[in-house]
């Protein structure tokens, strides 16, 4: 293969691309090597079986992916300003959106939340850690070294560009040569397994590791979201990994799963896609109305209005998400009574989301309000996110949806949904446990001008799109007819709002870091409700000294009543922790270069890299650490010296 | 009852419309030219409804709780604040029953339009529908009439106040025949033949498009609707059975390749040396231009390129 | 990470990280069963999509796999045996029985690969069509699953050669013992769903 085959050449765009990231893994080079910190990156971060800091590389990854997709959605939206914008061809925006698409669901909002959960979970159900630590760190390079594997395409070889749904027999190897599409099916692949451990890891966290008393009923609702999420993830994401797994087999070994030839059957893509595909949306939703009830709840200064019932709308909606996965394609022609079973079961999922929206505005009746910046993010929330939720129930008719389909109707409406839902969820839980992550507060007056801008920005980019929709705009359009001119201006004006609003919450959290006082509090906010904020600030790396018992679903408001802290001398014993390990991130970039050469379906290279691979898994096998010890004596000194400023 | 129902409608889609007409923009959607448009029209339109009306009632109560229950607020009573209010089974009984009973009223005439938009449309029962072969290929569409012995490509004419049949098929990526204003969309697939009830009772020109994306051609894929009269429709089929040529299968195979071609006429379909919709030429196009997918289109936004524009 | 010994239960259950890992390991079969079903579901798809390739009736021989299901019945047996000497303490029991298992194991990958080379050698690859294509997918899953087993169990019988039975290697066993009964029900699903359905249709 030649050099410039290999290399993606001829767009003046993609050496912009080549630049920035020659200069910026230049720059980290230099300041790691500058300032001797690279056997302090190794220590600290790339061996770390630390739920916090792995929850902090989460999302420092998803922030990162958000900066990138980003991008892609400010490209798109200024081709799409002008009628006669010729800012990106055919072909290179099909590349734009396909990435989007892909990272900002794949890389910014599942790793966004992992890492909330990661960090918060363990803290929420009085954990010192993950069950499994280890594969928790396995999770997490696997997640990175997938995302860097499908973000290397675009200068590599060729980004994908069959949409994020990668449709067959369009994403075929005929009708798609070359390995763009390797790279979408390599890149989920490797995120994928890591996803998928971190579910079973977070089931078992959940289920065997609370605090005493904390029966299931008892546990804060974040950690409720959270379990269900991972029952979704562990039954939807292994189909996920057989559909990327055979489409895989049928681009580089000529199977005919998916093909026209053979009697292959493409339709079974879009089913398998989405029967994954639905139960991932409510992966990502679901978090985040945990999420936002602990604000709500914590912000408001009341309890949870209808906890239970909150609960069961969690698990009824994780349970229809298995069942709706046809109106991703009404169109398809299966029939009117299909249709019609699908539209039915897809608007029944209005009710618990109603349920749910309605429980939020009661949590706030005969409340307190404090407009914290978290609070901001949630109360924005509810408004905006009703407005995906009912065109949601439009595009639920199926009779309806025909002529919404594969529009800018359908565009916004899963933007109106993953942005105030997800995204704001992401906002609000950052800054929420934010200093206790870092131990400072982020700016507010920045905040609240991200906030803004952002929320503005939002809906003044998708709100015009419904009407775009209506009026026959297709998406994935790479040029638009004059009559659609004016609603895309204001639209692609609302995107750079909210991409200034980004641009502010990043350069308030650089900010803080220099400006923000540290020494703070347990209880940051002053409202914390669960057990997290019984934690000194910042979180030991045992977490918990001791744990109290455990009485009701807001545990620091009883043990706030009965005096208790999370430090009671008498019960102190020594702490076992596991031991760092370099395994993880080792094993992971052997995948990431097996799957790199298989991308180029250069078999031996990656059968070697699968031998690699096989060596890994019996040095771990074989290996008997046993971790430490944490002695009285060390934990007495370290919760001394944090909680010192708690009794002033 | 069912007329009255019908003209209250009209009226408020008028006032949709009117809307629309005053953000100065036309909405497709809801300017149908047909009836099947015109009942997506009238479902959506009633939905719309429930939607303002949930709407309504959230933003009231968000807006209201939220100025009066915050914190800071003056004359803010003892009584604005129960923490321990934890739930309440009857209001939350009220706000299942709500959504259940809103969902229920919106299904019931979503399904029977369902099961009705797989016949051919009512006004126009008398009459067999007009059978159109539209066949989608990288990024044009075929347009067969087998009665009529006719094909076109990326446009089409069809008589007004007459149902029209499309057998939907694709050459090789799934794509969706759309045009918006005689009616909402379905896929088309090789080697699975979809059927689609469309009609127009307005004579005119619309856009047509493929909606669902296919790759690199995929903006260019649109087509024009022709609906005129009956007797203007049959002049054409006359017309076009005189002057036009033959499609040949070389030429069809010529036409097949991956690739944008301009809107064409000829007096023969191609139905007979292929079908895309059966299970034998599923892979017809696979087999001659698989091939052709390594060079692209390089397809710029030129100046003066605008496939969706229509013809005054 | 708190270290409870637990006490009367067998020696696997008794840390908190045995019984944490058993559990994880119950919930990643699981996702296994959401895996299988997939490609079940996809195979029954697909099912009679043959193209111009042959019928599986004409190529499928009853004798083989009829040999495979008994093999690996029999070693789910003898897996089941090496839990139960290792439940009463017998290390050159559990490691006996487990090689037992080892080996039944490895000579039912020895048919399988030998079936498949016999297919080949009939004409009929992943190529030729999306039902030999969801066939040799579905097969091929179960004996790379069957592989990575022996290659696992392999290792632990190393260590149970170097650590004897302590509470970590007993999870050990018993973790690869579910593994490996979850693949004899697999092939159950795969001996009448694959063979004796492709047999008579």
């Amino acid at each position: 293969m030649q050099l410039d085959e290999f290399f993606v050449t001829g767009e003046p765009l993609i050496y912009i691309g080549m630049a920035a990231i020659v200069l910026v893994s230049g720059t980290i080079l230099f300041v790691l090597t500058y300032f001797k910190k690279w056997k302090w990156l190794w220590a600290e971060w790339l061996t770390t079986v630390d739920h916090k800091k792995i929850g902090v590389m989460y999302i420092l990854l998803s922030l990162a992916m958000m900066f990138r997709a980003g991008v892609d959605a400010m490209m798109m939206r200024l081709q799409l300003a002008f009628p006669d914008m010729n800012f990106l061809n055919s072909q290179h925006y099909s590349e734009v959106f396909t990435t989007h698409g892909t990272i900002m669901i794949l890389f910014v909002a599942m790793p966004f939340l992992i890492g909330l959960m990661n960090y918060v979970v363990p803290l929420q159900i009085g954990a010192r850690d993950f069950a499994f630590p280890f594969v928790n760190a396995l999770s997490f390079w696997s997640t990175f070294f997938g995302a860097m594997l499908f973000n290397i395409s675009f200068v590599i070889g060729g980004a994908p560009d069959a949409g994020w749904t990668n449709y067959a027999p369009l994403a075929g190897s005929e009708l798609s040569p070359g390995p763009g599409i390797n790279y979408y099916l390599l890149g989920l692949q490797l995120s994928g397994i890591g996803t998928l451990a971190t579910g079973i890891n977070l089931m078992v966290t959940i289920l065997r590791m609370r605090a005493p008393g904390m029966s299931l009923f008892k546990m804060p609702i974040f950690t409720w979201s959270t379990l269900i999420t991972s029952f979704i993830i562990i039954f939807a994401f292994p189909i996920l990994t057989v559909a990327l797994a055979l489409m895989t087999i049928d681009r580089i070994f000529g199977s005919h799963i998916f093909t026209l030839t053979g009697e292959g059957l493409p339709m079974m893509w879009a089913n398998l896609f989405w029967m994954w595909g639905h139960p991932e949306v409510y992966i990502v939703i679901l978090p985040a109305f945990g999420i936002f009830s602990e604000i709500i709840s914590a912000f408001a200064q009341k309890q949870l209005f209808g906890y239970k019932t909150m609960v069961w709308a969690i698990i009824l909606i994780a349970g229809l998400s298995f069942v709706v996965w046809v109106h991703h394609f009404f169109t398809m022609g299966a029939g009117a009574f299909v249709n019609s079973i699908f539209s039915i079961t897809t608007m029944a999922i209005a009710i618990p989301t109603g349920v749910k929206i309605f429980n939020w505005l009661a949590t706030i009746y005969k409340s307190k309000i404090i407009f914290g910046t978290p609070m901001m993010w949630s109360l924005a929330f509810i408004p905006s996110f009703t407005i995906g939720g009912v065109t949601g129930v439009m595009l639920g008719m199926a009779a309806a949806d025909y002529q919404f389909h594969n529009s800018y109707f359908l565009v916004s409406h899963f933007h109106y949904v993953l942005i105030p839902g997800t995204i704001f969820a992401c906002f609000a839980g950052l800054i929420y446990w934010f200093p206790k992550m870092f131990g400072f507060q982020l700016n507010r007056k920045l905040n609240i001008w991200a906030f803004w801008l952002f929320l503005i920005g939002f809906h003044v980019t998708f709100f015009p799109q419904y009407f775009l929709g209506l009026d026959g705009m297709a998406r994935r359009l790479f040029t638009i007819g004059p009559e659609w001119f004016t609603l895309n201006f204001i639209s692609t004006a609302g995107a750079f709002v909210m991409g200034a609003g980004f641009a502010v919450f990043v350069y308030c959290i650089v900010y803080s870091y220099f400006k923000s006082t540290r020494d703070l509090p347990g209880d940051v906010w002053g409202v914390g409700r669960t057990l997290e904020w019984a934690t000194p600030t910042p979180v030991p790396k045992y977490n918990f000294a001791t744990l109290p018992d455990v009485k009701s679903h807001d545990a620091l408001i009883d043990m706030k009543e009965d005096g208790e802290t999370t430090f009671d001398e008498d019960k102190l014993e020594s702490i076992h922790m596991p031991n760092y390990t370099g395994q993880p991130f080792i094993m992971t970039a052997i995948m990431f270069f097996a799957s790199f050469f298989l991308v180029f379906e250069w078999i031996t290279l990656a059968s070697i890299g699968l031998i690699g691979i096989i060596v890994m898994m019996y040095v771990r096998s074989f290996d008997y650490d046993g971790g430490y010890h944490i002695g009285v004596d060390e934990i007495s000194k370290i919760e001394n010296s944090l909680r010192g400023h708690d009794n002033e | 009852m069912k007329s009255q129902k019908g003209h209250y409608m009209m009226r408020l889609s008028g006032v949709v419309m009117m809307v629309a007409l005053l953000s100065g923009c036309n909405i497709d959607v809801f300017d149908p030219a047909g009836p099947v448009a015109e009942s997506q029209r009238n479902l959506i339109v009633y939905s719309l409804f429930f939607v303002g009306a949930i709407i309504l009632v959230v933003y009231s109560i968000f807006t209201v709780f939220v100025i009066k229950y915050r914190a800071n607020r003056k004359n803010r009573k003892e009584s604005d604040y129960k923490p321990e209010m934890h739930g309440n089974y009857i209001i939350e009984a009220i706000w299942v029953a709500v959504p259940v009973l809103i969902v229920i009223a919106l299904s019931i005439p979503t399904v029977r339009l369902i099961f009705q938009l797989e016949e051919p449309p009512v006004s126009s029962q008398g009459e067999e529908p007009l059978v159109v072969y539209a066949t989608s290929a990288d990024w044009k569409w075929f347009f067969s009439y087998p009665e009529e012995d006719i094909e076109t490509v990326n446009h089409l004419y069809i008589p007004t106040d007459r149902g029209i049949e499309f057998r939907l098929a694709s050459a090789e990526s799934m794509s969706s025949l759309w045009i918006p204003q005689l009616g909402g969309q379905k896929y088309a697939m090789a080697g699975m033949e979809n059927t689609l009830f469309l009609q127009a009772d307005e004579e005119g020109t619309y856009l047509g498009r493929n909606a669902n994306f296919t790759g690199e051609g995929f903006a260019a894929q649109t087509f024009h609707v022709n609906a005129v009269s009956d007797d203007e429709y049959n002049q054409w089929v006359d017309n076009v059975s005189e002057n036009e040529p033959e499609l040949t299968q070389e030429r069809y195979d010529e036409l097949l390749a991956p690739g944008l071609v301009d809107q064409m006429t000829f007096s023969s379909t191609h139905l007979d040396y292929a079908d895309h919709g059966s299970n034998e030429d599923r892979d017809y196009s696979v087999e001659r231009h698989g091939d052709k997918y390594d060079e692209q289109l390089d397809l710029y936004n030129t100046p003066g390129w605008n496939p969706n524009e229509i013809p005054e | 990470m708190s270290e409870n010994v637990h006490n009367n239960v067998p020696l696997e259950y008794s840390t908190d990280e045995g019984q944490n890992s058993i559990i994880g390991f119950w919930i990643f079969l699981a996702a296994e069963i959401s895996l299988f079903a997939t490609l079940f579901a996809t195979y029954a798809v697909l099912f009679s999509r043959t193209a111009d390739a042959m019928e599986p009736a004409e190529l499928f021989q009853p004798g083989i796999v009829l040999v495979m299901t008994v093999l690996l019945l029999t070693s789910s047996f003898t897996c089941g045996l090496a839990i139960h000497f290792m439940r009463q303490g017998s290390l050159k029991g559990t490691q006996i029985l487990l090689g037992i298992t080892l080996l039944l194991g490895m000579t039912f990958i020895g048919f399988e690969i030998y079936e498949f080379i016999h297919y080949v050698s009939e004409g009929v690859t992943l190529q030729s069509s999306a039902y030999w294509s969801a066939f040799y997918i579905l097969a091929g899953t179960h004996g790379i699953h069957v592989m990575v087993g022996i290659g696992w169990m392999i290792g632990i019988i190393i260590q149970l050669f170097q650590h004897g039975l302590t509470a970590f290697t007993a999870r050990k066993v018993f973790i690869v013992g579910l593994y490996w009964h979850f693949l004899d029900v697999i092939w159950i699903f795969i001996f009448t769903g694959v063979y004796l359905i492709g047999m008579v249709v």
